[in-house]
């Protein structure tokens, strides 16, 4: 990547010195490629050469011949590894499940640092600046601890939640099948909401005031003000918002990892990311395993795109 | 007060309690004996022994270690992320080249990709060189942040004027020196939020140390508690010790995000999007 920047520089530098320049650079290019180089070094180093390894590994596989005494070889199969993940019936299970927890997730996220953001731009919110850091403060709780935490407070054992809900008469095992998904949106949006809800603000604070008196002038109530004036022009974070909670719950991992042994509803196939996990480091197949993190990818950009398409095709675009 | 008043005051105080509960329920629970941690309610503690726990959880000593672990791996990771980002992002904004917008789509092509795709992968390619189990295998990965290339040359675009540079140039400075003098300063909020997002980025990020690290000495603070955890179900004893270190490391975190809250500019990131 450096090599052909540099190259460029200095092509640019050589055309540059038989004719005079249409663009007014006075000096050589070089310290374009000084500035840029360093980043893309590491970028290709770091981000596109593993990616770009991966890929070439899902395309093989290793064979034991004959009684497997032998050293097993690495063979060409194509998209076979492809084939066998699509074809495992827990991997497919684990991509619908991630897909349905989106269907969770991203509503839940929407909803909440919307709310947060309106209440708190609200006309009668008080105590503005420690409502903000109560909100933002679990942003910078790792997963890891996030997930330790609730655990603690899902486990009926250490939970006073879960003694408060069961006097009361309410439902309350949340670890059980058919709470797990919810319990584990609840970490997340526990985490990101109130991030999210800053972005929302910041956005709500470019809004001139001018709007919301001429709406007070014209009798529009602060609810009326929220759903008519505000939410129309939080429209591209919303959207952004959406895309980055979306990529996010795809790539569920650290979460079901945590809780996993709390509760017999997950499984080591839980998620994609838990299986191709599972693949390389329980099976050691690194091959398919591979193939599992290329789909993975594959999935987060076309569902991402498409989003973005879709809400881009009509109107202004917002990314 | 008006009705609307206390609604929206009831509401918020109530999104407050759920934000706060967990980390009020740690704090409690940090004070506990492992008796008391199952046997009392879960926001009283009845016999507080905070003193105890906590010389038990640095008596371990790779507690301690833990966290300046993950105050390098997050730190130095940062630092660097934040320089590389600062000049490509400005050379981007400011030096018409070949390539550039292609370039800079690759990078937005990068921001949609998250660290958890990319851990396995890195994982293969770094045991392929034999980087694994090292420290340089988790702090390296670190160093690039396609976002904090984007937002720095949105920032740079819209805050520094070519007019500035060009006079700069006229009175006879480098290209270098207009960087780091004029540059960098104007860019200074947007490369404070780039050092932040990457810093709480490394620092949470948990399937790539998962993956690549082996001697305990290594791990950061997640990794560890996570191995303590899974470990409460051989001997209870590291129960107390998995709860109050993530009280101490969710405190640390909250002190800092409360002190630097201020410098969060979550509206650069906002402003960004119409870009």
């Amino acid at each position: 990547m450096a090599e052909v920047l540099r190259h460029r520089g200095i092509g640019t530098e050589a055309a540059g010195a038989g004719e005079r320049p249409r663009r007014p650079s006075r000096r050589p290019r070089a310290h374009v490629a000084v500035f840029v180089a360093p980043f893309f070094v590491a970028f290709a180093l770091f981000f596109l050469a593993p990616i770009g390894y991966a890929i070439h590994q899902s395309f093989f596989k290793l064979t034991s011949s004959g009684l497997g005494l032998t050293e097993p070889t690495l063979e060409f199969t194509g998209l076979g590894n492809y084939a066998r993940a699509l074809g495992d019936a827990a991997f497919t299970a684990s991509i619908g499940r991630v897909l349905l927890f989106s269907l969770i997730e991203v509503p839940a996220m929407v909803v909440c640092s919307l709310a947060l953001a309106l209440l708190l731009d609200s006309a009668r919110a008080r105590f503005r600046a420690f409502f903000r850091v109560s909100f933002f403060l679990p942003y910078g709780v790792p997963g890891v601890i996030a997930s330790l935490l609730w655990g603690f407070l899902y486990v009926p054992q250490t939970s006073p939640l879960v003694d408060a809900l069961a006097a009361a008469g309410l439902p309350h095992d949340f670890l059980s099948p058919g709470m797990i998904l919810p319990a584990i949106a609840n970490i997340a949006t526990w985490q990101f909401a109130g991030y999210n809800m800053l972005v929302l603000v910041a956005g709500l604070q470019a809004v001139p005031p001018e709007l919301y008196e001429a709406a007070r002038v014209d009798g529009a109530g602060e609810l009326r003000i929220a759903w008519h004036i505000k939410v129309p022009l939080l429209r591209a974070p919303l959207i952004l918002i959406t895309v980055f909670t979306l990529i996010g719950t795809l790539q569920l991992f650290v979460e079901p990892l945590i809780l996993k042994p709390m509760t017999t509803a997950i499984n080591s196939d839980f998620t994609p990311n838990l299986a191709a996990y599972n693949q390389a480091f329980g099976q050691s197949d690194i091959h398919l395993a591979s193939a599992e993190a290329t789909l993975i990818a594959i999935m987060a950009f076309v569902i991402s795109f498409g989003f973005l398409r879709l809400v881009n095709r009509k109107g202004n675009r917002a990314w | 007060m008006r009705p609307s008043t206390v609604v929206v005051l009831a509401l918020l105080f109530a999104a407050a309690l759920y934000f706060l509960l967990p980390v009020v329920w740690v704090l409690v629970a940090a004070t506990k004996s492992t008796g008391d941690l199952f046997g009392t309610f879960g926001l009283w503690s009845p016999r507080p022994q905070l003193g105890q726990n906590l010389s038990r959880l640095f008596g371990t000593g790779v507690f301690g270690r833990w966290i300046v672990n993950s105050f390098l791996y997050a730190g130095l990771g940062a630092l660097a992320a934040t320089a590389l980002s600062a000049a490509a992002g400005y050379a981007m904004a400011k030096y018409p080249f070949r390539g550039r917008e292609a370039l800079f789509n690759l990078v937005l092509a990068g921001v949609l990709v998250p660290s958890t795709v990319l851990a396995l992968p890195t994982y293969l390619i770094f045991s392929e060189a034999g980087l694994t189990g090292t420290f340089w295998s988790v702090l390296l990965p670190g160093v690039v942040s396609p976002f904090g290339v984007y937002l720095a040359r949105i920032h740079a675009n819209a805050a520094i004027p070519d007019a500035l540079l060009e006079s700069a140039r006229l009175d006879g400075a480098g290209e270098y020196r207009i960087f780091a003098t004029i540059g960098l300063k104007i860019m200074s909020p947007a490369l404070v939020t780039i050092f932040l997002f990457q810093f709480i980025g490394i620092w949470n990020n948990y399937f790539l140390p998962l993956v690549m690290l082996s001697d305990q000495n290594l791990y950061p603070v997640t990794l560890g508690l996570a191995l303590w955890n899974s470990q409460t179900f051989r001997d209870p004893a590291f129960l107390e010790l998995t709860v109050a270190g993530a009280a101490v490391s969710a405190l640390l975190l909250v002190l800092t995000m409360a002190s630097l809250q201020r410098f969060w500019r979550a509206g650069l990131t906002a402003g960004s999007v119409k870009g």
